[in-house]
């Protein structure tokens, strides 16, 4: 598909996929896209002379040639590009400090923490083996990324200061550039704890689900009693220390809470403006998304377009993860094949050193690819990771979102089609939802002259 | 002055074929949100 051509909140828009051009139509225009394939003229004054006059349709036909002779519809298809090597560089890694946490959130991928397996803590040597590990596989790059995570990274503090410590010496021996960023659950933030990471740059995802009584019914403490009170504390005190900046606050939707963008709109009363929800990936539970839910999702993500639009104009406005779309100096094509990365440019690390294609994939034993103090030893599955990309993949190479989503997440498609090849379609559909969301956001800030 | 259509971004990804690939951008699932890898949402690094 190369043009993507829809209507929402007032607006009729239509995506260029192999440009990446949006524009902005009026119905006339709209209605000849329909028909308009970029040399069928005729056709499309046969099939709407009922509608429009012969005038209109010449001046929308003018424009759509105009357009298409400037490259900005229609445009070529794009192929793979010689700058997308074979061989990646590592970017990036999750360091799985602690498999172990303190909530039971009922819908943790990670198993409460412990990913199937004993509960454990990673030693700080292995810790030092996994920056080692980036420094000597990212080549020429100059940043590399390091996620501390868990379960809850706050139990395991210890190797969290003293890798830091580590990164810090060898940044300086090396020129390399570390970006940091943790992921909490925020129960565990102290003034000591936040002190330390405003000091040390790091960047913080902080896990919440909105109203009060959606987070404690999915992330209660170990004895079953509510987080909330002490997680927006928790995050409070982080945020204004840090004057709002350099955080995420994430939290999770599922069937329970349909109409998540109240808990979006709660994070944000709350005094959080750096947000994202995610749908909860779950087969067979009560809580589990299905198709069914999709026009109930889909009208959310509209309402939650729309509150997103009139609390920005009001000067209340908040961002949004899935929301922030740059259309003038997006991704270039190469990265947008390479997509998230995981399993060649990013890595998992568990406890043990065990490298992993991603966090998702932690206790998927079959995909384990090496370990830090022995290096990359499946390359066999990094080069199908590598591969796996939009361009490969049957379904994606014809979707109209191929170069915003990359493909889908490879581990959801493998716990649901036991391939990473094969897209979860479920995701995809919340995906092209959310990125019409954004891309009527966009249209509108540039026509206020507001975009970034 | 176009009359029926406003163009909101003159871009051409077919251009990054040959400028592209630094790599120096973030891995994108890194960025916020763990579950999802939206690439379309960052920002070329260059």
């Amino acid at each position: 598909m190369d043009i993507h051509r829809f209507f929402i909140n007032g607006l009729y828009l239509v995506l260029d996929v192999n440009s990446g051009a949006l524009h902005v139509l009026d119905k006339p225009a709209y209605d000849a896209l329909g028909v308009f394939d970029g040399t069928n003229d005729v056709e499309v004054i046969n099939t709407l002379d009922n509608c429009y006059d012969a005038a209109t349709i010449e001046e929308v036909l003018n424009e759509l040639r105009d357009l298409k002779e400037q490259g900005l519809l229609f445009a070529p298809a794009i192929n793979t590009p010689i700058s997308f090597s074979d061989k990646p560089l590592v970017k990036s890694l999750c360091l799985h400090v602690a498999h172990d946490c303190n909530l039971r959130c009922g819908y943790c991928f990670a198993g409460t923490g412990d990913f199937g397996h004993d509960r454990a803590l990673m030693p700080k040597a292995v810790a030092e083996q996994a920056v080692d590990f980036i420094i000597a596989n990212s080549g020429a790059r100059k940043n590399c990324e390091l996620d501390f995570f868990g379960g809850e990274p706050l139990l395991n503090m210890e190797t969290v200061r003293h890798t830091v410590n580590y990164v810090r010496r060898r940044e300086a021996e090396t020129g390399k550039v570390f970006k940091l960023t943790l992921t909490t659950n925020a129960v565990l933030l102290d003034t000591d704890i936040i002190d330390f990471l405003n000091r040390e740059n790091i960047s913080v995802v902080l896990s919440m689900d909105g109203r009060n009584e959606v987070h404690d019914s999915m992330r209660p403490y170990a004895d079953g009693s509510g987080s909330y009170a002490d997680v927006v504390a928790g995050a409070r005190q982080l945020v204004e220390s840090r004057n709002n900046q350099s955080y995420y606050m994430r939290g999770t939707f599922t069937a329970y809470n349909l109409d998540f963008a109240a808990d979006v709109i709660a994070m944000a009363e709350q005094g959080f403006s750096q947000l994202s929800v995610e749908p909860v990936i779950a087969k067979e539970e009560d809580y589990a998304l299905s198709e069914a839910h999709l026009p109930a999702i889909f009208a959310e993500y509209e309402v939650l377009a729309k509150e997103y639009l009139e609390r920005r104009n009001a000067g209340r406005g908040f961002e949004f993860f899935h929301f922030n779309l740059n259309l003038t100096n997006g991704p270039c094509v190469a990265k947008r094949l390479s997509g998230c990365g995981a399993g060649h440019e990013y890595f998992a690390v568990t406890p043990e050193g065990d490298l992993y294609p991603c966090h998702q994939f932690v206790g998927r034993e079959k995909y384990i690819v090496g370990n830090v103090s022995g290096g990359i030893k499946r390359s066999d599955i990094v080069k199908q990771f590598r591969q796996s990309h939009v361009l490969n993949k049957s379904e994606c190479r014809e979707c109209w979102a191929r170069f915003y989503c990359s493909g889908g997440c490879h581990a959801n498609a493998e716990l649901f089609n036991a391939s990473i090849d094969k897209p979860y379609k479920l995701g995809c559909e919340l995906q092209k939802k959310r990125l019409e969301c954004a891309l009527m956001i966009q249209a509108y800030l540039v026509q206020k002259g507001e975009a970034d | 002055m176009a009359k029926h259509i406003t163009t909101i971004n003159k871009v051409s990804l077919q251009k990054t074929l040959q400028t592209g690939g630094c790599g120096e951008c973030q891995a994108s699932c890194q960025s916020a949100c763990k579950t999802s890898c939206t690439v379309g949402n960052q920002v070329c690094a260059k």
